[in-house]
């Protein structure tokens, strides 16, 4: 192997591939998500499995209120474009701004997470509808729980995040405020399959 | 490539600083070993308890152990052997080899790693509390014995009254949780923390199959912890999930089991074709046969095997063209699989092999998996099924599969890096007789289960009755278990010889071509000085022959 060649002679450095897009920390959140995608999944497809498979009421139909779940759907859709707004201040430097599209998404939230206790008040004392009811009240109370739990967890980390940021403690390189923001478009995005699922189907 | 070792404890700090170390360590390698550890500690107590079943069914009609603790042995075996020794020990050899074989320093999420090791270890002690609290507040017995399945209505609040059942559901949740939190960081780790110049296409075999491992994870853990979670509900809530009296099902239950289980058998044996396909090139003296194809049948097992779940149910009485389905489905999955195994022999083929104990084990590894393979697709065909489903030819065929297959590759993987994580080689005369006593052991012990399964032995029977033909089988499984215990006491006797006065390896013992090898044994803790660049799917062979290198011809 003695050919006079360029390569062989100088030890070039191999031609280094171009970065994965993503890096570990935006890889991780995502793989997260998707394990969450399938925890979602397998709750709704318990609500679809019993769906009408009740022999005693109250039924979706019955209790559910679309007006209701639509002004709910209206707080978290926004929610996600407050967030959205919230990065866009981030990334123009501007912390202010951020503060109070953050404020904006938190109470969205909190908002969101009123509404469902006010459904959840009238489900229970007037319709009835308990976990243990029906196999509607159990697989709704589920899923939407654990969606209601995950939305709780959501703004802990806004809370968080923003303290930290208006705190300066993280750093410019830090990817902390954009990962939260996706895990608050995944629940919301969870949110759009149980409008779909539940409200839409079932009323 | 001898790099002085800096950062971590040395021998002569305090055995309190030592152990210190190793309980706050976010070291991959050191987590690897732990979990390796924690693996084959329970691998001694689910090994205790599957004697303890074999002596039991020694003779007919025999009342050394009752019925109330043989079932909770089956159940805490099974339990223990699937999540608590297989799943441990992929997970240690995956965090130790990962990083070193892609030429970083650590993984992506080095904390969330130690988590993941802590959840699996604290999972596996909540399950054995079960057998502390006595016979809990009902006196209805401690551990739980519902089968590593845990059917409904079998853990219905009716059925299983007390703790038991909690202890299986949080054990094995907490676990999972820890298993996700491997996934996650495994995936980011292989993805994004390459050396440079190496390309997902040239990345060792093992990594390759790890990712679809962890792919395989992220899709079929959360759907268990959801079954489990409802489970809870079930038990505590009022929820009637699993709970047919009020319109629940019963079946759902097996569905979303089955969703993750059977997924849960390829993620167990996936990291054993990876470790096979690192052992059988190095061994044989040749580039695996087919790279490009061994990569891409993971891949199609991994999709695969997400649509095969209900082969487990077809005695359930499903839908007639349901189970034409998933029986199609899994012939289809003994494609790929029989790639893989074509690979395995064409690289064995013309190669100058070399029967150093990991490549005994391999070679057990490639017979085994493949009757383990062969009466899997018995099984996939639902009239075979209808014969012997939940018989002895049952449990024959999945012992070859996740014994003959997962376990014989993961001690081979024990042989092969010992040398690199110690520096020490283990003992090739044990290991020779630890291999050849598993190996007769083994073929004693689940051989002639086919027999007793086709001739009508139900698993999961405390005793039988003499006279049915079954006792010389029984008797035959009996001895070669125990058979195998002395092999695995071999084993773990090798294990500390070898670590106190083993001969020492040297760098790259076996003259292999992956990254692990060129930094030190063991390495240190951040692995290598420099970080290699890579051009070639074996960067060793081209640093040994700078004359002749594989990217010339990739």
């Amino acid at each position: 192997m003695s050919k006079p060649n360029v390569d062989e002679e100088i030890p070039i450095p191999p031609p280094v591939e171009s970065e994965f897009p993503l890096s570990p920390a935006q890889v991780g959140m995502a793989t997260f998500l998707c394990s969450e995608a399938a925890f979602f999944s397998t709750l709704v497809v318990a609500y679809l499995i019993y769906l009408g498979e009740d022999q005693t009421g109250p039924t979706p139909a019955e209790s559910l209120s679309l007006t209701r779940a639509v002004i709910n759907s209206a707080f978290l859709l926004g929610s996600s474009g407050t967030i959205m707004l919230a990065m866009n201040a981030r990334k123009a430097k501007s912390l202010n701004g951020f503060s109070v599209w953050m404020f904006g998404t938190i109470t969205l939230g909190v908002l969101f997470l009123v509404g469902t206790a006010y459904e959840w008040e009238e489900l229970i004392y007037q319709d009835g509808l308990t976990i243990g009811r029906n196999l509607f009240g159990t697989t709704f109370y589920t899923l939407i729980g654990f969606h209601a739990f995950h939305v709780t967890l959501g703004l802990v980390l806004l809370t968080v995040i923003t303290f930290l940021e208006r705190a300066g403690r993280l750093s410019a390189k830090s990817e902390a405020t954009e990962l939260v923001s996706w895990y608050w478009h995944f629940v919301d995005a969870v949110w759009i399959v149980i409008f779909g699922v539940v409200y839409w189907m079932g009323t | 490539m001898a790099i002085a070792e800096t950062g971590q404890s040395s021998a002569a700090s305090p055995l309190v600083t030592q152990l210190h170390g190793w309980v706050t360590t976010v070291d991959h390698k050191r987590i690897g070993i732990l979990y390796i550890l924690m693996s084959l500690f329970f691998l001694v107590v689910g090994g205790v308890e599957a004697l303890l079943i074999r002596l039991q069914l020694w003779v007919p009609n025999n009342t050394l152990i009752g019925p109330d603790t043989f079932n909770q042995l089956f159940t805490m075996h099974g339990t223990t052997m699937i999540f608590f020794v297989v799943m441990p020990m992929l997970s240690g050899f995956a965090n130790y080899l990962v990083p070193l074989m892609i030429g970083c320093r650590d993984v992506a999420f080095p904390r969330l790693n130690a988590l993941g090791f802590w959840l699996a270890l604290f999972g596996g002690c909540i399950l054995y509390t079960s057998y502390f609290t006595g016979d809990a507040l009902y006196g209805l017995g401690s551990a739980p014995d519902v089968g590593w399945f845990a059917y409904a209505p079998l853990t219905s609040p009716a059925y299983a009254r007390g703790g038991s059942v909690d202890y299986w559901i949080l054990g094995t949740l907490v676990s999972g949780v820890g298993t996700l939190t491997f996934a996650v960081n495994l995936i980011a780790t292989i993805l994004t923390m390459r050396a440079p110049g190496m390309k997902l296409n040239q990345v060792p075999l093992f990594v390759w199959m790890m990712l679809v491992d962890a792919g395989l994870i992220i899709v079929a853990f959360p759907p268990l912890t959801a079954a489990q979670i409802m489970l809870l509900l079930d038990r505590y809530a009022g929820a009637h999930f699993f709970d047919t009296q009020a319109g629940g099902s019963a079946i759902l239950w097996q569905h979303l089991f089955w969703f993750f289980g059977h997924p849960e058998v390829y993620i167990m044996a996936l990291p054993a074709f990876g470790i096979i396909s690192e052992i059988v090139p190095v061994f044989s003296r040749k580039v695996i046969f087919g790279y490009a194809s061994m990569a891409a049948a993971t891949a199609a097992i991994g999709f695969i095997s997400l649509g095969v779940w209900a082969h487990h149910m077809f005695t359930v009485g499903l839908d007639d063209r349901l189970d034409a389905f998933f029986s199609a489905a899994s012939f289809l999955i003994a494609v790929p699989t029989g790639i893989k195994i074509f690979n395995w022999t064409a690289t064995l083929y013309g190669g100058r092999l070399q029967l150093r104990t990991p490549m005994l084990f391999a070679l057990g590894f490639l017979g085994m998996f493949l009757i383990g393979g062969l009466t899997g697709i018995m099984l996939a065909t639902v009239p075979v099924d209808w014969q012997v489903s939940d018989s002895y030819f049952l449990v024959a065929h999945f012992h070859y599969v996740l014994f003959g297959g997962s376990l014989f590759a993961l001690m081979g993987g024990c042989y092969y890096w010992f040398p690199k994580a110690t520096g020490k080689m283990l003992s090739e005369t044990l290991g020779a007789w630890h291999f050849w006593l598993l190996f007769v052991g083994f073929n004693l012990l689940f051989g002639p289960m086919h027999i007793a399964g086709i001739m009508g032995m139900p698993r999961r029977v405390y005793t039988y009755e003499a006279g049915q033909g079954w006792d010389f089988w029984n008797q035959l499984s009996t001895i070669g278990a125990f058979i195998m215990g002395i092999g695995f006491l071999i084993f773990f006797i090798n294990l500390v010889l070898s670590l106190r006065s083993g001969q020492k390896a040297g760098d790259d013992p076996w003259d292999a071509w992956t990254l692990e090898w060129a930094t030190s044994s063991p390495p240190a803790s951040y692995n290598f000085e420099q970080i290699p660049t890579v051009r070639s799917r074996r960067p060793l062979w081209d640093l040994k022959h700078p004359e002749d290198p594989d990217w010339k011809y990739e």
